[in-house]
Formats: structure tokens, C-alpha cells, sequence
């Protein structure tokens, strides 16, 4: 402050001095003017930052999720072969034989030339004999012809070919050797081994934790929708008839006081705490059913209620009150006078909120974790539509907290392959709320 | 104070403060300000009179770069302060405004203390040495708002505590407070009660011995009360610019005239 | 489901109901409708009510009711005993029940037949086997005591849904006639069946009052429980958590204190991330930004708010605790020991609540009135030393009150720290620690494998109490705050 009041002292600002001579003062201000602007610029540039950085990390980890590495290879077995093979005390062993003396036939066709065992067969493919023998028994016709067959690498491959595993990182496991890399570039060189979409991963079920290759998200996406069937019918209802009591009918007393204070505070209630009420109420008190998407669901409605009694009050509050003296005007009831003007008109905005509220609902997790949506493996879909709703299922957000929270790292790419599922889904419902805003406002 | 207005006085020839040549003002598409030519004296009261959204204030509000925090607003033509072009890339609006000082409509105090509130001009202009010199700037503002009597024993007190016409004098002690030499008025008294315009008319009229002072109103026998010159706008024009007595005894145009016998406005 | 088909029975007496309820008014009136008191929809409505309300009402009740009553007298039945070999009632409740689905699904398996079931005589040997053929025995063995309960709980739960079902029938018949006879011309319909609707919806609004209570409950009576086997002295003013699920309560020392620290500074460096950075970027956007600006950058940070938290958890674990390692790890500074730390999990909530400081700072900053703006740059004012000695000070009881529930949201937040913060509980003053967090400890009490009448996992309840009553402070007094300063601009 002291230049300050040195130049306050030689006439900063005001006196016979020309406007067009810029001062120290002023100049000393203007600086502090500009670095307090680039504060701001620079506090949104480092949201941007991150917001970026989280979807690049997102995308370059999880869409690795959304292929695999398979083996296709023409495969032919005589009928003397079979009868051989299966007349041996190992049968499946005997199988795996005749896949490796073929594998190398067909590389040695390209001009490779490699040795390997049985052991690195089993190391990239898992146990191909078996595979092959259980196709056999099942299409013996088949015999002697040439069949295509394509077998799904192991996850370590996977990772070979995504970059996850790399030469340098790679130490030799009893899961993956550094000379069994030499064997999958020669099969990639001759066509034998390739990426392709990971169909598995966006319809099947989870696997074990011993398969992170087979993991499948498409269980626990039923479940979710089943979840937010039960949230939809239950929260848009009651959320829509309380806000029509409160916005429209409560008089100015104490029970509304009380229910408007609790609606508010309800909304910032931590999401855990209603996994506590639910697995207090739902689950020790009534004996509904663990994992149920129905719990699951009654949880989540009552943690969305607020979200969607707030929205809807305020589009309530949007249509105008000359609309209402117009229905009344005509004898209508104020009973009618809501629900067949008032409603209509905010029926954009309430769809609008609720549409985020359940957004919302479908990203939580918390609460589930309580419920017992995990630490358990969601192996199948629900066998009809009333089980669909008591039967234990899992949920996205569960199920990716379920892969993020296994010892093997192969599962983190599954994790952020669903999220990227769930994140699409949560980008389609927004945007179908904000087509239905811009579609619908309007403006009184 | 000036019931009936003094025509010799206003005589005097005095030099010129601001003058504008050719002043458009756009408002986005709106033409808000029409090729307006006006000269207005030092150590005189200029009222704008004229009927709501006729330009008065914005014209006003070009006089120191207040439209800037507008970003729809345009301005066009020279507005010259002592011979200086305000609109010139060179100038900076944070010095202008410190010279030409503004009043608003409704009193806004800013939500800190009587002598915080008086105090804060003069401490971002680095007006006072030490903090015994920022007592004596407060205390000499607050008298020339005449108010000084009322708030001297209380100026810790919020300033949003006063009572209105309390806090518009506020409000222009610590415009003063700076040392402007031009002194904005956006109807000051519009929100005030009768007891309390009569207060800031009389301040008003004090003001003039030192600054030049240019107040908008709504009010012609406000206009009639304080000022010497009186400019009509009508529709974003400068219809009529004379002495005050003239303008409302012998109006040259028939606009004025309709407007000061109340058939438009 | 024979709940099921009640339900759909009850409903179609309704719409029965409905369609004569509306025939029976126009026929009072030879089917001019004109002469009706309200529209004819409004006599089959009123018979739809009178239908549904009372008959569900009671379904409902006794829903809840029965599995109480049931419970309550098959525990007489159970000898202590039993329960001493178990630990708890609440476990040998479990059992029973689930030997009575196994007959359940016994008999729907044609493995036994209803009589087999019902002879309290029943060898108990020859039952075990057949219902681990049946594959409905998962524990060791079933103990005469425990077959009985089942076989006792079983008939209890058949007569009581009868029972059920009959007295639901008959009341939703009751009101089908009460409403059909008041269905003539001049009974005013219309008043009565909005009447009820009104009762509808103050019943929807009162279940936040329901949820409030249900948490409160839910909450209160376990942490009861549980300060009945472990004290509450040493739980508040514990300094260790080191719960044991091997041995039965005693061992475990179950403090609060280390789990708070790790909330609280796992917070504060949350805040110290978003605050700063959310209330810059409000002011940029309400005070500098151009309207296009502000169209792009305000929904994008907005976007970060939509995130879930999952994501945010993931971001933790797998991005930003592996980059801080490299910094601050071994290979760099060392003073770091694993990715997981109150430094990962704080910086990635500061990141989550950016958008949450910064869309309510914007909306403060927007309250402050424009006029004054006006004064401060009528006296010369810059727009920056405007913001800062002007809008801020009269916007900060606002902004105070947005950092709270900021803070509140930080203190509830679970998936990040559960994911990033680590699982060890220590008092430490190292931002580069693993700490835990009381929600964390919250969701691994419960999803563990203790039993739940023990007090390793009864904690859990007194945790959550902990943190509702933390965060509903902070959120009751930020609500005042805001709104008290909404009011001052209003």
C-alpha cells in the first residue's frame, strides 16, 4: 500500500491531470485487474483439465474392455485320429496333441518355424484338447472334414495385444513366459490369432474370479433396468402427488413446515445412510429378499424422491397462476382445475427431472454395497419377469465396483469398460431430458 | 434554494466541462440516443427532464463510461471532458469514473460500515497516507453529504441500517468522497420520501459551489428547484438546451411545451 | 405368489366396482346425466376407492404384522439352549426360516408331502436327508428344536396368509357395496373422491416424514444395541480401531476417533481442492465470462457433477494413485508408501465437488444486486476490486453456506475413499497415508462376513448415527444460512 499512497499523494486519479496519461496507480490496479482474471480463467481450465484427463483415462483404459483375442484355425481329425484319441487313457491330452502337431503344420505352411509344448498351448489358450473333445462327442459328422474353429485367448494375451502387457513389464508367470510372446507374434504373423468385439463383455455375466476373460456385464445391466423400473413406477408417482400437495394444497402450517425441512435435508443425507435404512427396514425388519433388485430399487426411490419432488415443484411453480384463475373461473374444482390444466402444462419439466433423478439413482452405489449387490457372483440373468425383481441380481455400478475390488489387475479393464457402458447410458438419458427441455419449454 | 429560477446568475459565462458532439447510442438494434450535441458548465446544475425511455439516463450514463459494463451497449460520436475525448482508446474508465463521480436511482449502500463505505474510494484511488488522513477524508465526505451530524457517533454501524433518505446522502458523501469533478445523478430522490428529497435537494444545491452536477429527474419542479440549465429529451433526442428559467416559462419548441403542460410524458 | 393374485383379485373388484358404481348412478337418474350431482367417471371412482384403500390398507398391516407376531412366538418356542449354542436368536431365527423354505421347496419338489412335513414325530435324521436331497440344506445339521420351530413357523405362516386373504376379500367386497349404495343421483361424488384424493397426496408427501423416521429408527435402536455390548465411552473417545472377527466381541478395540480424523482430513483437503477452484470459476462465469462463454464452460463443469461416484472411485485407484505414487513414491520423493492415500482420495473428491461449489457460488454471486456493481464502479472501482470488496463480502453468508454443504457432501462421500483412501485406520498427520474414513468403515463392518448381532457389525449402526447427525448439522445450519441470505435480496 505504500507506492500506492505515494502515487494517492502526486494526484492518483483526480486533480488537472490528463485522462489520456494512465497513472502508476491505475496501472498497479489494471495488473491486479488482469492476474485476478487470470485466476479465474485459470480455475476453469484446471476443471476442464480434469474433466478431460477423467474421460482420456476412462476411454484409453476401458476400451480394451470391448475386445479379445481369439484363435481361428481350420481344424481337421480323421476318424482313425478320433478313434485313437479316444481309446488313450488321456483322452483330452491326446486332442491337445493333434491341435499343436496341426498348429505347427499350418506355421510351417507360412514359413515359421517354431517349437512349443503342450504347457504354452495351455498357457495362451487354456485346455484346447478339452474344448476340441467335447466338440467331437457332440458333431461326430463332422469327422474328417475341415471345421473353423475360433477358441478365446487367455487375458494375459489380451493384454499382450492391448498394450497392458508389454515385453519389457512382463515377467515370466506361471500365466504367461516371455517365449510363449515369440509363439502368439508368429500365430498373429500368419493370420491365427486376432482381436475381434468382445460381444461377450456387453451381453454375458460376470465369471469367476479366476476368468477375467469372461466377464460380461449384460446380468447386471438387467438388473439396473429392473432396479430403475422399480424406482420409475414408484417415485414418479409419489413424487408427483406430493409436489401436488405441497405446491399446491398445503396450507401454511406446521406439518408442512416439517415435511418441507425434512424433503430438504433429505436430499443432502449422505446415499449410505439410506443403504443403512434399507438394510435396517428393508431387509433385517421385513425380510425381503438380499440383492434384490426390488430392494435395491425401494432404496434408490426413496434417495431420488427429493431430487424429483424439488424438479417438479419447480415446474409446478412455472405455470402460471393465471391458468389456474382461468379453470376456476369456469367452476371448475381446484382439484380439476390442477390436474387438468396445471399438471399437463408441467408435465415437461417433471418428465425433464425425473429422467435426472433417475440418471442419478442409476449411478449410485453406496447403498447397494449394503444391500449385498456385491460379494456375490451374478452368474446368470433372472429366469423370468417376477424373479427379475426378487431374485439376487447385481447392478452396473455394483458390478464395477465387484471387478475394481478383485486381486487381479486383469479385472480393472473390465471395470472401466463398464463404465464406460454405464456412462453411456447415463449420457443417453440426459440427453434425452434435455431434448424433451428444449422441445417443451415454454416460455410464459 | 431556487423556487423561482434565478436567470441573472446562469448569465455568468463559465466554462465548459463536458462537452458531446454527435452522441449515438445503440442498444444492441435499438437506436437509444440520437446524434445529441449538448455543452454543460462547471460549477452548475444541469437537469435531463423528459418521459421515462426517452434517453435521459442513458445519456447520462455515457458521461462516464457506465454503458462499458453493458456488453450490448454502443456509442458513437465525441463526449469531451475539459477538452478531452473520454471515449479515447487511451483512456481508462477506472480513472474517468474516479473524475466523474455517479449517484444512482435507489440508495445502495454497500453492506459494510458507514466508514467503510465512505472510505472505500479513497482507499482503492490511494487518496490517504495514513490512516489519520482516511478519518479526516471520511469525516470531511460525510459533512459535505450533511450527514455527518447523524452518523458521527455510529460509524461502525452497517450502512444498510439507515433510514432511505439517510442512505442516498450516504450514498453521495461517498461519491464526493473521492474528489470528483463531475458529479452523476440518476433521479436521487425517486425513492425518497418528501422530507428526505427536500434534504438532498438542499445538498444538491450546496454541491454546486464545487462541482459541476448533472441530475436526472423525473420531477420538472425538481428540474425548476436545482438546476440553472435544463436539457428536454424526447424519443432519444435532445429536443430543447437552455437556461432553466427559459426552458419552462418560454419553451421554443412546442415538444417541451406539450411536455411541461402535461399533454405528453 | 398368492400375494400376488390377491392383489390382482382386489383390483379387479375395483374395476368391477367401477363399471356398476357408474352404471347404477346413471340409472338412478334414467341415464341423463344432467341430472347427476358430478360427472358419472366420479361414482365408479368413488366405488374404486372404497374398493382399493381400506382392502390394501389392511394388507399391507398385516404384511408387516405377521412375520412379527410369527417371529415372536416361535422364539418362546426356542429353548435357550439352542440359542447359547448359536450366539444369538437372531441367528437361530435365520435358521428356522431357512428350514422352512427347504420344506418349502422339499414339497414343491414332490421330495415330501405335506403330511411328512407337518408330523412334529418326524424322524429327524430321515427329514435332514431328504432335504439335503432335495439340496435345500446348506449348515451342518438340523436340531430337533430348530425342526420344530420350522414345522411350527410353517403352519403359523399358512393360516396366517388365509387368514389374510379372507379378511381382504371380504373388505374389499364391504366396500364395493358401501360405495355402490351411496352411487344415485344426488350423493356428490365429486367432493368425496377428491375427498380422498387429497388424502393421497398428503400420504405422498408425508414419506419424507417416513423416511426421516425409518433412518432415525433404523439407526437409533441398533446403536442402542450396540452400546449395550461395547461401551460408549471407549467407541467416542477411543483412539483405535482394530475390530476382530475371530473371537466374539471383547477383542476388538472399536474407536471412533481414528476413523473421524480420516474423514475430516480427507475433507479438508477435498476443500481445499474445490473451493478455491469452484468459487474462481464462479466468479469468472457470473462476472467476466461472455453469455457464449459461459453456454460451453458452465454445462461442461457441470458435467463432472453428473459423474457417479464409482467413476470418481475407479479415478482414484487406478489414475491418480498410481501418478502420485511416481511422484511422491519410492522412485521419487519417498515419502509415499501406496497409491491409496488421503491425498488420492481427497484430490479426486476435490475434483467431484468443484462443480457442486461453483454452480452454487455462481447462483450467490447472481443474487447480489446489480446496483451494487453500480455504486462500486461509479466511484472508479475495477471489476476485480468490485468482486473482491464488494459482491464477496455481501455474498460470502451464501458462499459460507455452499462450502458447508459442500463439506457435508465430503464427509458422506463413500465410493471414493472406499476405493482411494486406503483401509487402514491411524491417527497421522502424513496427507500421504493410508487412512480410512467412517463411511468407508461403515460399508466394510457390513459387508464382511460378521455375524449381525455382534458388535463388530453393529458398529457399523453407531457410525452411521455418527454421520448423520455430523452432516445433518452442517446441512440444517447451511440451509439457514443460504436461506436467511436469500431473503436479505429478496
Amino acid at each position: 500500500m505504500t507506492d500506492a499512497t505515494l502515487n494517492g499523494a502526486s494526484g492518483g486519479g483526480h486533480g488537472r491531470s490528463s485522462l489520456k496519461t494512465i497513472d502508476a496507480n491505475t496501472k498497479r490496479r489494471n495488473a491486479a485487474e488482469k492476474r485476478f482474471r487470470a485466476y479465474g480463467m485459470a480455475a476453469i481450465g484446471i476443471g476442464l483439465f480434469f474433466l478431460v484427463v477423467l474421460f482420456f483415462s476412462i476411454i484409453r483404459s476401458g476400451l480394451p474392455a470391448f475386445t479379445q483375442t481369439v484363435v481361428e484355425m481350420e481344424f481337421t481329425i480323421t476318424q482313425e485320429q478320433y478313434e485313437e484319441a479316444e481309446g488313450q487313457l488321456f483322452k483330452t491330452k491326446a486332442y491337445s496333441n493333434l491341435f499343436i502337431t496341426q498348429l505347427q503344420q499350418q506355421l510351417e505352411e507360412r514359413g515359421l518355424e517354431l517349437d512349443f509344448d503342450e504347457a504354452a498351448i495351455e498357457r495362451l489358450l487354456g485346455k484346447v484338447g478339452g474344448n476340441l473333445r467335447e466338440y467331437y462327442a457332440g458333431n461326430q459328422n463332422r469327422i474328417g472334414e475341415p471345421v473353423e474353429f475360433s477358441l478365446s485367448a487367455s487375458s494375459r494375451v489380451d493384454g499382450y495385444f492391448n498394450g497392458r502387457v508389454t515385453r519389457e513389464s512382463m515377467q515370466d508367470s506361471r500365466f504367461l513366459m516371455a517365449s510363449d510372446l515369440d509363439l502368439v507374434d508368429a500365430m498373429a504373423e500368419a493370420g491365427i490369432i486376432k482381436s475381434e468385439f468382445n460381444w461377450n463383455f456387453i451381453t454375458g455375466a460376470d465369471s469367476g474370479v479366476d476368468n477375467p476373460g469372461g466377464a460380461g456385464i449384460g446380468a447386471s445391466v438387467v438388473g439396473s433396468f429392473f432396479m430403475m423400473l422399480v424406482v420409475l413406477v414408484l417415485s414418479l408417482p409419489i413424487g408427483v402427488a406430493a409436489s401436488i400437495y405441497l405446491e399446491e394444497f398445503a396450507p401454511q402450517n406446521r406439518f408442512t413446515d416439517l415435511i418441507e425441512v425434512n424433503i430438504s435435508n433429505l436430499a443432502a443425507v449422505p446415499s449410505i445412510v439410506f443403504g443403512i435404512l434399507g438394510l435396517a427396514v428393508f431387509i433385517q425388519f421385513m425380510h425381503l429378499p438380499q440383492s434384490a433388485p426390488l430392494v435395491g430399487g425401494l432404496v434408490l426411490t426413496l434417495m431420488t424422491l427429493p431430487t424429483i419432488i424439488i424438479s417438479t415443484r419447480a415446474s409446478l411453480k412455472s405455470v402460471p397462476p393465471s391458468i389456474r384463475d382461468a379453470a376456476l373461473g369456469v367452476g371448475a374444482s381446484k382439484m380439476q382445475a390442477v390436474f387438468h390444466h396445471v399438471l399437463p402444462l408441467a408435465m415437461p419439466g417433471i418428465l425433464t427431472g425425473t429422467i435426472i433423478g433417475l440418471a442419478q439413482a442409476l449411478g449410485e452405489t453406496a447403498p447397494l454395497l449394503l444391500i449385498g449387490m456385491v460379494g456375490f457372483v451374478a452368474r446368470g440373468y433372472p429366469d423370468g419377469f417376477v424373479a427379475g425383481f426378487t431374485e439376487p441380481n447385481s447392478a452396473m455400478p455394483a458390478q464395477i465396483y465387484t471387478w475394481a475390488a478383485r486381486a487381479d489387475a486383469s479385472f480393472y479393464e473390465k471395470a472401466w469398460g463398464g463404465i464406460i457402458i454405464l456412462l453411456a447410458f447415463l449420457l443417453t438419458m440426459n440427453i434425452i431430458a434435455i431434448i424433451l427441455r428444449r422441445r417443451f419449454e415454454r416460455r410464459w | 434554494m431556487y423556487d423561482t429560477p434565478n436567470t441573472e446568475r446562469a448569465v455568468d459565462q463559465k466554462d465548459i466541462k463536458f462537452s458531446a458532439k454527435g452522441v449515438q447510442v445503440y442498444y444492441g438494434d435499438t437506436h437509444a440516443i440520437k446524434d445529441v450535441d449538448v455543452a454543460l458548465e462547471d460549477k452548475t446544475v444541469t437537469a435531463f427532464i423528459g418521459p421515462s425511455g426517452c434517453g435521459k439516463s442513458t445519456f447520462l450514463r455515457c458521461l462516464n463510461r457506465m454503458n462499458d459494463t453493458i456488453d450490448i451497449c454502443r456509442v458513437e460520436g465525441d463526449i469531451l471532458l475539459d477538452g478531452e475525448d473520454i471515449y479515447d482508446k487511451k483512456v481508462d474508465p477506472v480513472q474517468l469514473r474516479a473524475k466523474v463521480g455517479m449517484v444512482f436511482q435507489k440508495p445502495n449502500p454497500f453492506p459494510k460500515s458507514i466508514y467503510d463505505n465512505i472510505a472505500y474510494g479513497p482507499r482503492i484511488h490511494g487518496m490517504a497516507k495514513n490512516k489519520a488522513d482516511l478519518d479526516e477524508i471520511v469525516e470531511r465526505a460525510l459533512r459535505r453529504g450533511a450527514i455527518w451530524d447523524e452518523v458521527k457517533d455510529r460509524l461502525q454501524a452497517p450502512g444498510t441500517g439507515l433510514s432511505g433518505g439517510q442512505q442516498q446522502r450516504l450514498c453521495i458523501a461517498r461519491a464526493v468522497a473521492t474528489e470528483p469533478e463531475v458529479l452523476l445523478m440518476d433521479e436521487p430522490c425517486s425513492a425518497l420520501d418528501p422530507i428526505a428529497t427536500a434534504q438532498v435537494e438542499e445538498l444538491i444545491d450546496e454541491l454546486r459551489t464545487q462541482y459541476s452536477v448533472v441530475i436526472v429527474t423525473h420531477s420538472m419542479q425538481q428540474a425548476a428547484r436545482v438546476s440553472q440549465k435544463t436539457a428536454f429529451f424526447h424519443l432519444g433526442n435532445l429536443v430543447e438546451f437552455g437556461e432553466t428559467g427559459k426552458i419552462f416559462t418560454n419553451p421554443e419548441d412546442p415538444r417541451t411545451e406539450s411536455y411541461i403542460t402535461g399533454r405528453i410524458g | 405368489m398368492p400375494t400376488l393374485w390377491l392383489f390382482l383379485i382386489v383390483l379387479g373388484v375395483a374395476a368391477a366396482g367401477y363399471v356398476l358404481g357408474r352404471g347404477r348412478a346413471l340409472q338412478s337418474v334414467e341415464g341423463d346425466n344432467r341430472k347427476l350431482h358430478s360427472l358419472p367417471s366420479y361414482y365408479g371412482s368413488n366405488v374404486l376407492i372404497k374398493v382399493v384403500v381400506p382392502a390394501f390398507l389392511l394388507m399391507i398391516a398385516w404384511l408387516l404384522i405377521q412375520p412379527i407376531v410369527v417371529g415372536n412366538t416361535i422364539s418362546g418356542m426356542i429353548p435357550d439352549r439352542s440359542v447359547d449354542n448359536k450366539g444369538s436368536l437372531g441367528l437361530v431365527m435365520a435358521e428356522v426360516r431357512r428350514t422352512a423354505e427347504g420344506l418349502d421347496n422339499a414339497i414343491a419338489q414332490g421330495l415330501m408331502d405335506e403330511d411328512f412335513v407337518n408330523n412334529a414325530r418326524a424322524d429327524l435324521a430321515d427329514v435332514t436327508q431328504r432335504l439335503k436331497d432335495a439340496g435345500q440344506i446348506v449348515t451342518s445339521e438340523v436340531t430337533q428344536p430348530i425342526l420344530n420351530a420350522a414345522q411350527r413357523y410353517r403352519v403359523m405362516n399358512a393360516t396366517g396368509n388365509l387368514m389374510m386373504t379372507i379378511a381382504v376379500l371380504v373388505l374389499a367386497v364391504l366396500g364395493a357395496l358401501w360405495g355402490l349404495r351411496e352411487s344415485h343421483g344426488d350423493f356428490r361424488a365429486r367432493n368425496t373422491v377428491e375427498k380422498s384424493i387429497r388424502a393421497l397426496l398428503i400420504g405422498a408427501a408425508s414419506i419424507a416424514i417416513l423416511t426421516t423416521i425409518g433412518i432415525i429408527l433404523s439407526l437409533v435402536f441398533n446403536t442402542i444395541e450396540f452400546f449395550r455390548l461395547y461401551p460408549a465411552s471407549d467407541f467416542f473417545f477411543g483412539t483405535n480401531w482394530a475390530p476382530s472377527f475371530s473371537g466374539r466381541g471383547g477383542s476388538s478395540d472399536l474407536g471412533v476417533l481414528p476413523l473421524l480424523w480420516g474423514t475430516f482430513y480427507i475433507s479438508i483437503v477435498a476443500l481445499a481442492v474445490a473451493v478455491p477452484i469452484g468459487l474462481f470459476a464462479a466468479i469468472y462465469l457470473s462476472e467476466y465470462a461472455s453469455p457464449k462463454v459461459r453456454s460451453v464452460a458452465k454445462p461442461l463443469l457441470e458435467v463432472l457433477a453428473g459423474i457417479p461416484t464409482i467413476v470418481y472411485g475407479l479415478f482414484a485407484l487406478l489414475t491418480v494413485g498410481p501418478l502420485l505414487l511416481k511422484v511422491f513414491g519410492d522412485d521419487g520423493l519417498g515419502i509415499m508408501q501406496a497409491g491409496t492415500a488421503v491425498m488420492t482420495a481427497g484430490l479426486v473428491m476435490g475434483i467431484m465437488l468443484i462443480p457442486f461449489v461453483s454452480s452454487l457460488s455462481d447462483d450467490i454471486i447472481n443474487a447480489v444486486p446489480q446496483s451494487m456493481r453500480d455504486g462500486s464502479y461509479g466511484l472508479g472501482a475495477t471489476q476485480s476490486e468490485t468482486i473482491r470488496q464488494v459482491v464477496l463480502p455481501a455474498a460470502l453468508p451464501g458462499i459460507v453456506g455452499a462450502i458447508l454443504l459442500a463439506a457435508s457432501r465430503a464427509i458422506g462421500e463413500t465410493m471414493i475413499v472406499v476405493l482411494g483412501a486406503g483401509a487402514a485406520a491411524r491417527l497421522s498427520l502424513n496427507p500421504f497415508e493410508a487412512m480410512t474414513t467412517v463411511t468407508a468403515k461403515i460399508v466394510s463392518q457390513l459387508t464382511g462376513d460378521a455375524d449381525f448381532a455382534s458388535p463388530e457389525a453393529l458398529v457399523a449402526f453407531a457410525l452411521g448415527m455418527t454421520l448423520f447427525v455430523i452432516t445433518l448439522g452442517l446441512n440444517v445450519f447451511a440451509l439457514y444460512i443460504v436461506r436467511k441470505y436469500r431473503e436479505q435480496y429478496e
